[in-house]
């Protein structure tokens, strides 16, 4: 967020800085690309959505009298004859760490303008989503094969159901967008699109660097839900 | 010219500073799968799993998200609203708590 662009305008870092951006005229954050701002104003509400459903889920959870089913049990593998604990999770959760440390490096590159590594990096991230989103697919197959519904289970009590598809589907879908935009944003910065300021098609944006790292906020808040999701749905 | 030489100055940190982000974050969520491997029980579980999470989550948002080097009207204007989150949680709890207890108490006493 230093991209100054605007005339005689000079950020003070700090206390300071943030008394002069929140008394400032016309606009807030002044020289930052509206899109990053736009993008963190999203997060920002996502959040809440998330947050909202992590709380109805520890409500629900909270107010049954049935046991809530075993996770480590319910999402544990049977591989070469051993039962592990949650081992697909565990995976799911490496591949997506994987990812989101790519896809740091690649907005990294991008502000030193390589276009080859930053490409390269974002196609690995992109790969590493689909991964995430084919592993989800599987869990999901496994679970309704054993008969869990959104209104029963044969493990417990009968919420579980419902709040496991509404909260990993809802994160699957936000992982499943950015792996699209993940594709996308590979074949723009390999085509030189952000090198010569080409203009996008939705918005007319002159391409940019920057937009990179807007992608990047994304996808390292979807690697952030995971990590919550992880510890209140899987771990607890 | 000048302009851009700030700004890639601001927006490029060494590579070091991510790879140590990614192998910490690497090794708290082995840690944290680790919970789950010697099923520990109890205040030792849920306070190890907080305590894991919370690191995971404060380190990819200060460091991979730029948090951490944000101007301080981004980092308030992002966190402050979690107050009205952990709000709304106390009023949750107290709320199953209570709901929780009724079922309870009705299952017991009858009607």
């Amino acid at each position: 967020m230093s991209d100054l662009k605007i005339e005689g305008y000079e950020f003070k870092p700090g206390f300071k800085g943030m008394a002069k951006d929140t008394g400032s005229d016309q606009t807030m954050f002044k020289g930052v690309h509206w899109g990053k701002a736009m993008m963190w104003i999203f997060l920002l509400s996502d959040t809440f959505i998330f947050s909202c459903f992590l709380i109805s889920y520890m409500k629900g959870r909270g107010s049954t009298i049935i046991d809530w089913p075993n996770p480590s049990e319910v999402f544990g593998l049977h591989v070469f004859g051993v039962d592990v604990p949650l081992l697909l999770i565990a995976i799911m959760t490496f591949v997506l760490i994987t990812s989101s440390g790519t896809m740091a490096l690649a907005v990294k590159y991008g502000y030193e303008k390589n276009k080859k590594m930053c490409g390269w990096l974002i196609l690995a991230t992109a790969i590493g989503g689909l991964t995430f989103v084919g592993m989800q697919a599987f869990e999901w197959s496994k679970l309704i094969h054993e008969g869990v519904r959104p209104w029963e289970n044969p493990f417990g009590a009968p919420q579980f159901g419902s709040f496991f598809f509404m909260i990993t589907g809802f994160h699957g879908t936000h992982v499943s967008i950015g792996v699209i935009f993940l594709f996308i944003y590979a074949y723009k910065t390999f085509a030189g699109h952000y090198d010569e300021g080409k203009r996008g098609w939705f918005t007319s944006m002159k391409g940019d660097y920057v937009e990179i790292e807007i992608l990047g906020l994304y996808w390292h808040f979807v690697d952030l839900v995971w990590v919550f999701i992880f510890a209140f749905f899987y771990l607890w | 010219m000048d302009k851009t030489k700030k700004q890639e100055q601001t927006s490029t940190h060494k590579i070091g500073i991510y790879l140590w982000i990614w192998g910490l974050l690497f090794v708290l969520s082995f840690f944290s799968y680790m919970v789950d491997w010697y099923q520990f029980q109890g205040m030792l579980r849920w306070s190890l799993i907080l305590f894991f999470m919370f690191l995971k989550a404060g380190l990819i948002m200060a460091f991979f998200m730029h948090l951490y080097w944000e101007r301080y009207a981004l980092v308030n204007v992002l966190l402050w609203p979690m107050t009205a989150i952990a709000c709304f949680i106390f009023l949750m709890v107290a709320e199953f708590e209570y709901t929780v207890f009724t079922r309870f108490f009705y299952f017991v006493v009858g009607g």
